[in-house]
């Protein structure tokens, strides 16, 4: 990072190659859209199943979210969200943290936390379909 | 940042007069935050489900508490206003409603349609589940 402006040693390729603040390009804007319509596809078929399972009996949830085709379609639903709210909050914090640092943290906690997120989310579903 | 000082900074939020659209895109960011902080929410019901009837009774009981079904009102009427405000997105990326026209048309089927759509779906589960 030079400080005088206009000196920069990096050629005008590479500026191009380092694909900007996000260093990711047009990559996640479009990543951004292809989870955006899984996302909209799924829930639309997750919701009624949610709705159908949420307040019954114990084993009657289980029964709902352990049946293959819908523990299939939670699991892509969870993946699907967990992709896409993690490149979405990505830029909210390029857009808000300015400090390096702080917005170095604030990326790896992002990751952190939809990663955690996902794969507690994708246990659940395996282990009530596995019916352990 | 290298060249920064050489590019002209554009103007910030606060000179602008808030207009509709303008709100639209702030509230498709909020709703995005929300639902993010809102996932889990449903992993926790989810993983309450997979442990033991005591999880399961105990979240069952956060979310049919008043409280609970307040944030389960909130969170899909969030869910709804977002994914309209992302089909508005799509259209836009054909290159298509960026008139001033379509774009207040939008702006106002998104915020009509969100309320609309959570008025009917938690009528339909009131209908469904009693
Ligand atoms: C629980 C589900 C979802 C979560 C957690 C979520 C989260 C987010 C977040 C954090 C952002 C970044 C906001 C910003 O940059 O201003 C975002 C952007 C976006 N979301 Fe979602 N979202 C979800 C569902 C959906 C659905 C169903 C759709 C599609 C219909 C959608 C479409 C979009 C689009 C198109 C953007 C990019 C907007 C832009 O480029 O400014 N999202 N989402
Ligand atoms: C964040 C995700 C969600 C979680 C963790 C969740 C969890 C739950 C739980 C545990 C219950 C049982 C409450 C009870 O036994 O009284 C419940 C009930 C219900 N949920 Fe969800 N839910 C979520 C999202 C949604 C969404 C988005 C909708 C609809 C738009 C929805 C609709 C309902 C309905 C209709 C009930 C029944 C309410 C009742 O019987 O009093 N849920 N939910």
């Amino acid at each position: 990072m030079s400080a005088t402006p206009g000196s920069s040693m990096r050629t005008p390729r590479r500026r191009v190659a380092g694909l900007g603040s996000a260093r990711s390009g047009t990559g996640h804007f479009w990543l951004q859209r292809v989870t955006a319509l899984a996302n909209l596809l799924l829930i639309l078929i997750a919701l009624p199943i949610v709705i159908w399972a949420a307040g019954q009996e114990q084993a009657q949830t289980l029964a709902i979210l352990g049946h293959p085709l819908v523990a299939i379609v939670l699991l892509l639903l969870i993946f699907s969200v967990c992709f896409h709210m993690r490149i979405g909050m990505q830029v909210v914090i390029e857009d808000y943290v300015p400090a390096e640092g702080m917005k170095v943290l604030a990326l790896i906690a992002n990751t952190f936390f939809t990663i955690a997120v996902g794969s507690a989310g994708a246990f659940a579903v395996l282990k009530i379909s596995f019916g352990g | 940042m290298a060249g920064a000082a050489e590019r002209p900074l554009s103007p910030h939020l606060q000179i602008y007069r808030p207009m509709l659209t303008m709100m639209m895109s702030i509230v498709h960011r909020i709703t995005g935050v929300a639902l993010y902080l809102g996932t889990p929410l449903l992993v926790a019901w989810l993983l309450a489900a997979a442990s033991s009837e005591r999880a399961f009774t105990f979240v069952n009981g956060l979310y049919g508490s008043w409280i609970g079904l307040l944030l389960l009102v909130g969170y899909s009427w969030a869910l709804i206003h977002h994914a309209l405000g992302g089909i508005r997105h799509f259209v836009w990326d054909t290159g298509a409603g960026f008139g001033p026209g379509p774009r207040e048309l939008f702006a106002k089927l998104t915020i009509g349609g969100s309320i609309a759509l959570t008025g009917v779906l938690w009528i339909v589960i009131w209908l469904v589940k009693g």
